[in-house]
């Protein structure tokens, strides 16, 4: 039998196949080694790195709800120096491509970890958090208006030659804008969505579930409005989509890359099956052959209106 | 890493008291390498609700073979496993975390309250069968001696030198909480290493006890946890002195020295 063919480009890019893990969900990777082999997926995204290391929120952190999870972690990561000291020299070897997150709460820390991550030998390009506050404009999240939004982008797109994806916050009135914004900016792909603003109460003891009281909802709850914003910004944008959102199995993958997603990535599903992104590679493998396609490109924006 | 993904047909299911399940497992990787402290993430739904994998610790392993869970129903999750009946398959990863050192050759006392009698059950067999220690005191604490069930027998049975019971209801043994026998049952003649593993305010005395009187000691602790392998990094906990980076159950636990923990 011939290998389906499942490349897809990205800023310039092959990629192996279009399933990538998303940032926070997979570790460095390695903490997924004994379920997963690693060289089988297209890509990982690691854990956002900051400049300087970050303790993250007080517990508790985490809440299940109905088909879903919130979370407020609070970005905790080891800074960017421990991680090119402690954990690239095994992502190198993973056989597959690295995307690094980063964070920060100014244009300068965005721009110091491009220029630094620049450097690094084994990384295939970053992926831009810009959920995070900015600081010196009291707190607003970059990524909640498209003017600091493009701001970001640009810091970033020109100190380093890698090529940058934005990640995208759905916490806003309407994400086409912020998507043509980082575009203009110079992004070579957008990913989104990163996760919703949500809450959980304990009614008993009448408090907040999570000690930040709000954070951020992941899993399967979430796709429905995660695969139209991606179909949104697919129409209103050039450059590549990479879907993001409560995607669990392969024919989740397969609506994401219908709605016009190039690629997609795997988060909240790890932690329910440490196996989830393997297995969507060879649900697609099996979609390709079954159909008799000449490769994954062909169901990119196959979405029939009619 | 020794990790592994198993699909584990259940082999039992008992039934210890109303609320008290015993699930014995195939899963000869899992059992093959799993330590005493160490848990297994425990997929309870085939579906999305409940959406995350439970944490249990080990209660035993049975011979290279097979591995125990000792659970209580509290929710949907555990409700539906105990509706699991033998030949039905389970998926576990693990065996997760770090667990308890018990190297040396002292005598030792596990203290266990409710379900945290889990662990310590492994715990005390290994303890048994490589240290000989010159004494292994149990003191388990429950709500009732109804809810402890066959378990104090369990312990007796693996030659645990003496054991005492606590209930809050006084229905067995020493009416009151299991921390407060610590000092009755355990002379100062020995360097006594403690092991314990229970609801936070009960293992937060039994650390207090031992702190007082200078004796070593492990605690188990239990937070809510997405992933189990520190991906997540959801189970944060704060370190003693509340300052430097937290600790994370999963991997860093869910064994600590009592020390190295924050008591709040």
């Amino acid at each position: 039998m011939i290998e389906a063919d499942l490349r897809v480009t990205i800023g310039g890019l092959v990629f192996k196949n279009p399933v990538l893990t998303a940032s926070g969900t997979f570790g460095y990777a390695k903490e997924f080694a004994p379920y997963v082999n690693l060289h089988h997926l297209g890509g990982v995204v690691v854990k956002g790195i900051s400049l300087e290391p970050r303790r993250g929120n007080p517990p508790p952190r985490i809440v299940e709800t109905a088909g879903g999870m919130l979370n407020a972690i609070g970005l905790e990561n080891v800074g960017l120096d421990r991680f090119i000291a402690e954990k690239m020299e095994y992502l190198r070897e993973i056989g597959t491509r690295v995307i690094v997150n980063i964070l920060g709460d100014s244009l300068e820390e965005y721009q110091t970890l491009a220029q630094r991550l620049n450097e690094v030998k084994g990384i295939s390009g970053l992926e831009v958090n810009i959920s995070c506050p900015n600081v010196k404009k009291g707190g607003v999240a970059f990524g909640t208006d498209p003017a600091m939004a493009e701001a970001v982008t640009r810091a970033v797109c020109a100190h380093t030659t890698l090529p940058v994806i934005v990640k995208l916050s759905p916490n806003v009135t309407d994400i086409t804008a912020v998507a043509k914004a980082v575009e203009a900016g110079g992004a070579q792909a957008v990913s989104l969505i990163n996760t919703l603003l949500g809450m959980a109460i304990d009614a008993k003891s009448r408090r907040p579930k999570l000690a930040n009281i709000v954070g951020g909802l992941s899993g399967p709850a979430i796709k429905p409005i995660a695969l139209r914003m991606v179909w949104q910004v697919a129409q209103a944008v050039k450059i590549p989509v990479i879907g993001i959102g409560g995607i669990t199995t392969t024919e989740d993958a397969l609506e994401f890359l219908l709605a016009g997603a190039t690629a997609i990535e795997v988060g909240t599903a790890n932690f329910v099956n440490p196996r989830a992104s393997q297995d969507i590679v060879e649900g697609l493998g099996r979609y390709v052959t079954e159909n008799r396609l000449s490769g994954i490109r062909e169901v990119i924006g196959g979405l029939i209106l009619t | 890493m020794n990790q592994f993904e198993e699909q584990a047909e259940i082999v039992r299911q008992e039934q210890l008291t109303p609320e008290i399940f015993r699930l014995t497992l195939k899963a000869p990787e899992i059992a093959s390498s799993a330590l005493p402290g160490q848990f297994v993430m425990v997929r309870t739904s085939p579906c999305y609700d409940p959406l995350l994998r439970r944490p249990l610790s080990i209660h035993q392993t049975i011979g290279n073979e097979q591995v125990q869970l000792l659970y209580k129903v509290v929710g949907k999750g555990t409700r539906m496993l105990a509706a699991l009946a033998p030949g039905k398959k389970l998926n576990l990863t693990g065996p997760l975390g770090h667990g308890f050192d018990f190297a040396g050759q002292q005598a030792v006392c596990l203290v266990g309250g409710g379900m945290g009698i889990a662990p310590l059950y492994f715990l005390a067999r290994e303890i048994l069968r490589a240290t000989k220690p010159p004494k292994c005191i149990v003191l388990l604490g429950g709500r009732t001696g109804a809810e402890l069930g066959p378990l104090p027998q369990d312990f007796k049975d693996i030659g645990a030198t003496e054991t005492h019971l606590a209930t809050d209801d006084g229905s067995l043994g020493h009416h009151g909480f299991v921390a407060e026998l610590l000092p009755l049952h355990l002379n100062s003649g020995h360097a006594w290493a403690v092991y314990t593993c229970g609801p936070h305010p009960m293992m937060k005395a039994v650390v207090g006890q031992c702190h007082q009187h200078g004796w070593q000691c492990q605690v188990s602790l239990e937070t809510m946890m997405a992933c189990g392998i520190s991906a997540c990094l959801g189970c944060a906990i704060p370190r003693a002195g509340l300052s430097g980076p937290y600790l994370h159950v999963c991997k860093d636990g869910p064994v600590f020295k009592a020390e190295e923990v924050a008591w709040l």
